[in-house]
């Protein structure tokens, strides 16, 4: 099995998998039926892209494990998903800057994973692009709206962003897989994708009239499957069916 | 939210057709309108083209004065062209 390729699939597919999950719990939730909607929208965009990429996953790890059985039956540290994505939904000025702070990392990483040299992983971010592209123009629109808004949704917007700016920098961090897959010209070199994230970010958060916070000190460790406390409760609840009912279908 | 004005939502379902009213939502601005309209009303494959009006700048008719705007065309079916005999090599009329 090409032990590097699968864990690179994986990399990029527990990012959608995991924050899909936490938007889905915002279902019936959502501040309003059309943000509500839209949020679950984004949610659905993102488990179809986890199809394509654990169909792609369990072919290359050539041993019989179906897309549900790497979704459902990993353990905690096997996922390999970002920090970022885990973090809860808290309110909506958190659940709109996780979501920009992704998303705007996620539309560079798919513009450049369309150039890979792996065809399969090419057509997934073509297929991709278009729907992150979406995402990331409704995140940012309500950067821009609850920054630029009232003295209130200004100063919780501006507690959001200090608290996950923190786990930004791991988008960026290149695992033993990444690395390997640059070489082959399959992956993508994240580093190189940081300063025009950065630009970018701060230039949104400028027209929302919020500050860019000063960090020094970065969390990490999800890629190496070393996660904060709350992935644990997010995979009680995501495997919840297939643990207590193992092989069940709809 | 609560005082986001209503928003009347028309969608053009394929290219070629007229857009249709498929119905109303909230939204603090035309922008957000067009935004959540997509969410709500294309999200399964419904169209090709919004479009979104505030609905305070629709003026409606009055069913109060349905009497005198719509009966009396109930008693002239001379209106429509229903007496003409269609040929038969004539299809899809």
């Amino acid at each position: 099995m090409k032990e590097n390729l699968y864990n690179y699939i994986l990399g990029i597919a527990d990012n959608s998998l995991i924050l899909g999950q936490r938007l889905g719990e915002l279902t019936g939730h959502g501040p309003s039926l059309e943000t509500d909607i839209a949020c679950t929208n984004i949610s659905l965009d993102l488990f179809g892209q986890v199809r394509s990429y654990f169909q792609y996953a369990g072919k290359v790890a050539g041993d019989g494990r179906s897309e549900d059985d790497i979704a459902m039956l990993r353990k905690e540290r096997d996922y390999k998903n970002v920090l970022l994505v885990e973090q809860p939904n808290t309110d909506f000025a958190y659940t709109i800057s996780r979501q920009f702070l992704f998303d705007a990392y996620h539309l560079a990483f798919l513009g450049e994973l369309q150039k890979s040299t792996d065809l399969t992983l090419a057509a997934i971010a073509n297929k991709c692009i278009k729907e992150v592209s979406y995402h990331e123009r409704f995140s940012s629109d309500w950067v821009r709206r609850l920054g630029d808004g009232t003295e209130e949704s200004k100063s919780k917007m501006q507690q959001a962003i200090n608290d996950l700016w923190v786990y930004t920098d791991e988008l960026f961090h290149q695992t033993e897989a990444d690395k390997a897959m640059v070489t082959e010209g399959i992956g993508v070199d994240v580093t190189q994708l940081k300063n025009d994230y950065y630009k970018y970010v701060s230039e949104v958060l400028e027209e929302a009239t919020l500050e860019v916070p000063d960090v020094k000190y970065f969390q990490k460790g999800g890629k190496q499957g070393i996660h904060t406390e709350h992935l644990g409760y997010i995979l009680a609840e995501l495997q919840y069916m297939q643990r207590a009912y193992p092989n069940m279908q709809w | 939210m609560k005082n986001w004005p209503l928003w009347e939502i028309f969608v053009r379902s394929k290219n070629g057709l007229e857009h249709r009213h498929f119905g109303s939502l909230h939204a603090a601005d035309s922008d957000m309108a067009l935004e959540n309209a997509r969410d709500v009303y294309t999200r399964r494959n419904e169209g090709v083209s919004i479009w979104v009006v505030e609905s305070k700048h629709i003026t409606a008719s009055n069913p109060e004065n349905n009497g005198e705007l719509f009966e009396p065309a109930q008693d002239k079916v001379y209106r429509h062209p229903t007496f003409y005999d269609v040929p038969d090599e004539v299809k899809h009329m």
